[in-house]
């Protein structure tokens, strides 16, 4: 597969996953603030911190009400992570890389994004359906790709992107937590600490099956089910060590060994993932952990480009081994 | 909806007789048109275009900052053409590619044309598509123009004409197909009663043909569609066509060459490319021998071609029969190298770089079509009978000081077929560019693109310029000759 198209299909999907989980926040902080108590301020910075695009906010932006928040969080077209501009780097991916994509995974990301565009133009804010229909339109390119792309390169480049972006973010969805200003008294174990923690498994789509796997919400009990759960498919560990599994069908080369950098940075991040305890974790801080996987998530997609997006160029002698 | 107000106004119709009756072979279209409810065709015509939004069958419209993208306008009243006037026009395309081949070949390796006095060498040397590079190559097969969109009109007295013959890059066969898909969905029982003939093979028999040009040599060979990328007007064709035959899309950026060879990075490392589609004018294809600022093409492809280590398709150098001074001498070239009369004849042409014949362009400027040599998309054209007398004073001019890059044509009455204007039908002027494919042998698309000027009176059918597209049926002989309907439905 041509390296052009490899990262195209890499961040294709990146932004589709991007602008699910986009909407997931923006919407679970609506029904978040209207559980809290009263006298409690509503909270959007926060969601503006975990992007990481605070500084990007401050520029154009007063103030920090629900408005102002989902508006740059979703319509904005200058925000490079908003759903929009999300939508539109995907579809422009897309669109350079067509020939390769099934027409079902084309004309799913093609109508996702006119009909955000349409209503960018038309909505005065996000509301509830939008957010829903955002989500809906990523798992149908999911879904298509599943059903209708090959299971071979493409596929698993697809997986990659995906995969990689929504560990990323489930970092940011546990994070937020971190930014959120609560009197004392509602701190950890308090009835608005567990309307938090069950506002966040919302986010990630994660509330029933964590009953099913612990039963009533607690912090540390979420904090596990979401970075190191072996099966959830949101949780951080499950999505790398997918990630890893796609990256060796593309290479052949068996699990536990690596012929280049992406394989090494993926591989070891996965095991580390596999032999993490969630007390740990806690006792030696929960921001840094999650700043720090991020961190690993970017050496893993830097590796990815030296790996196979720009190799440096095949010499002559090795040229000939593939003509 | 009713035809029976349609008037023809003067003009040759495809669809009616002068009289207003339909032509008999296509009387089942125009009842079924008749028997649709009012505002039907409408909603038709409005589901299709909402079709070609979602599919994404846009081109981008250029200096437009939001990006906005459109659908080549299309109109869902089909132009029909008999099995008997096909047969015709497709003998009559064969004969013309053959002998166009053979000139390409010709000129390039012993110029006999030239030698005896057929064609002046000053005017094969001073077309703007001659490449010097070419001379002395061999391609394979001897094929130098594999894709061909020779445009067609028919005058009001019912003839047929060559219009141009665009051996270059011509593009337009993704609507063919997409128009098509459109119309089986629409009017799918008049499709079927009528028999007519599929076009859903073009990408296999495309690929078939890419893949029997390639360098002698061992495997299936590698074949790639090069495009200038996802900003060039036709970039959907070029990836649909390699979506659709199954086969890499290729940027220059994506290729290199090394030791005389072309290859394409892949995520494996250098992987050999053996042919190549390519949809970049000569001009853009290797900046170490044209123009040095490409940045579209790849340094070191042509000394690859010339060593027969690529084929290109179509050849570099085919340009020079697009000069539409060689192309008033194609006639003579059919009987010089196959012995035989013209079968489609061309539009009869005056060529100013003759003295005589530039006389009479401008003393009859007004009832006449001036074209520039070497422009293609309706650019830089006069249409006398439309023209001002400023106009007609402005092109007298150029042609006496430049007469060896203009030509002139008497104004032609170009056909119309009904046409959907608002909530009802109006006739429309239109052209036809089948498409033709040469490896093995030489296949016609059976139809083409019908390309309707959708202004009112306007005989440009340009896309850049308000023209939009028809799909184009060729239907069986009545005698029960249905063309077997297979191929997958697209």
């Amino acid at each position: 597969m041509l390296s052009r198209v490899a990262e195209s299909i890499y961040w294709m999907n990146r932004y589709i996953e991007r602008a699910e989980n986009m909407a997931r926040i923006v919407d679970v902080n609506e029904h978040l603030m209207l559980d809290l108590p009263p006298g409690l301020a509503a909270q959007w910075a926060p969601l503006v911190a975990i992007t990481g695009d605070e500084a990007e906010f401050k520029k154009r932006y007063s103030g920090t009400d629900q408005d102002e928040v989902s508006w740059f969080l979703t319509f904005d077209a200058a925000n490079p992570n908003s759903i929009l501009s999300s939508l539109r780097a995907a579809r422009e991916n897309a669109r350079s890389i067509r020939e390769i994509l099934s027409s079902a995974v084309w004309a799913e990301i093609n109508e996702a994004y006119h009909y955000v565009e349409h209503l960018a133009q038309t909505q005065a804010a996000p509301h509830h359906t939008f957010l829903r229909n955002v989500i809906r339109a990523s798992h149908s390119v999911e879904g298509a790709t599943s059903a209708t792309l090959s299971h071979a390169e493409a596929y698993h480049f697809s997986r990659i992107g995906r995969l990689t972006e929504r560990a990323d973010q489930t970092t940011r969805f546990v994070d937020i937590r971190y930014f959120m200003l609560l009197p004392s008294s509602d701190e950890v174990g308090s009835p608005t600490d567990d309307l938090h923690w069950t506002a966040v498994l919302q986010s990630a789509s994660a509330l029933e099956m964590y009953r099913q796997r612990h039963g009533m919400v607690q912090m540390q009990a979420t904090v596990e089910f979401l970075l190191v759960d072996p099966d959830f498919p949101r949780s951080v560990r499950s999505c790398v060590s997918r990630a890893n599994e796609s990256l060796r069908a593309i290479t052949g080369t068996r699990s536990g060994t690596y012929r280049n950098a992406a394989e090494r940075r993926l591989g070891r991040l996965a095991a580390e993932l596999d032999y993490t305890s969630v007390e740990e974790v806690i006792i030696e801080g929960l921001h840094e952990f999650l700043d720090s996987t991020q961190a690993k998530l970017n050496e893993c997609g830097t590796a990815l480009h030296e790996s196979f997006f720009a190799p440096q160029l095949t010499t002559r002698a090795n040229a000939a081994e593939f003509s | 909806m009713k035809l029976d107000a349609y008037e023809t106004e003067g003009f040759y119709d495809e669809l009616f007789l002068a009289g207003g009756n339909p032509r008999k072979e296509f009387k089942s279209l125009v009842d079924r048109i008749n028997s649709l409810p009012s505002g039907d065709l409408v909603r038709r015509q409005g589901a299709a275009e909402r079709n070609l939004m979602h599919m994404g069958i846009t081109f981008n419209v250029y200096g437009d900052d939001a990006g906005e993208e459109r659908i080549l306008p299309f109109d869902l009243i089909p132009r029909l053409v008999t099995a008997k006037e096909w047969d015709w026009i497709e003998r009559g395309l064969q004969q013309r590619i053959k002998a166009l081949n053979l000139f390409l070949d010709d000129i390039y390796y012993g110029q006999r044309i030239v030698k005896d006095g057929i064609i002046p060498e000053e005017l094969i040397l001073s077309a703007k598509g001659f490449r010097r590079e070419c001379v002395g190559l061999a391609p394979p097969r001897g094929v130098w123009c594999h894709v061909t969109g020779t445009d067609l009109v028919r005058d009001g007295d019912g003839q047929i004409y060559v219009l141009e013959d665009n051996l270059r890059v011509p593009s337009g066969v993704s609507y063919v197909l997409q128009n098509r898909a459109v119309l089986k969905r629409t009017f799918p029982r008049v499709f079927r009663g009528l028999g007519v003939r599929p076009v859903s093979d073009y990408p296999g028999r495309l690929r078939a043909m890419l893949e029997d040009v390639a360098p002698d040599g061992r495997g299936p060979p590698q074949v790639a569609v090069l495009t200038p990328g996802q900003f060039n007007s036709a970039y959907f064709e070029h990836s649909f066509l390699a979506q659709q035959m199954g086969v890499e899309l290729v940027e220059g950026r994506d290729l290199t060459v090394e030791d005389g060879a072309v290859f394409m990075r892949t995520t494996a490392g250098l992987k050999r490319v053996h042919v190549i589609y390519r949809r970049i004018d000569d001009d853009f294809l290797d900046p170490e021998v044209f123009r040095a600022d490409s940045m579209l093409g790849v340094p070191g492809l042509m000394e690859a071609y010339q060593r027969d280590r690529v084929t290109l398709v179509n050849a570099p150098g085919t340009g020079v029969a697009d000069d539409k001074v060689i192309y008033a001498y194609v006639p003579k070239m059919i009987r010089f190298y196959l012995g035989e009369d013209a079968i489609i004849p061309n539009v009869p042409t005056y060529l100013c770089w003759d003295k005589q014949q530039m006389e009479h362009v401008l003393d009859h400027i007004e009832s006449m079509v001036v074209k520039p040599a070497n422009e293609s998309g309706g650019y830089g054209m006069l249409i006398g009978p439309h023209a001002s007398a400023s106009e007609h004073e402005e092109f007298r001019q150029r042609i006496r000081s430049d007469g060896r890059n203009y030509i002139a044509q008497s104004t032609l009455s170009l056909s119309r077929v009904p046409t959907l204007i608002e909530d009802h039908l109006e006739g429309r002027h239109v052209d036809l560019r089948p498409f033709i494919l040469y490896g093995r042998k030489i296949y016609v698309l059976p139809g083409g693109l019908t390309r309707v000027a959708l202004r009112k009176g306007s005989l440009v059918v340009n896309s850049s310029q308000g023209g939009g597209s028809k799909d184009t049926w060729v239907i069986a002989a009545e005698s029960g000759d249905r063309a077997t309907s297979g191929g997958p439905a697209s």
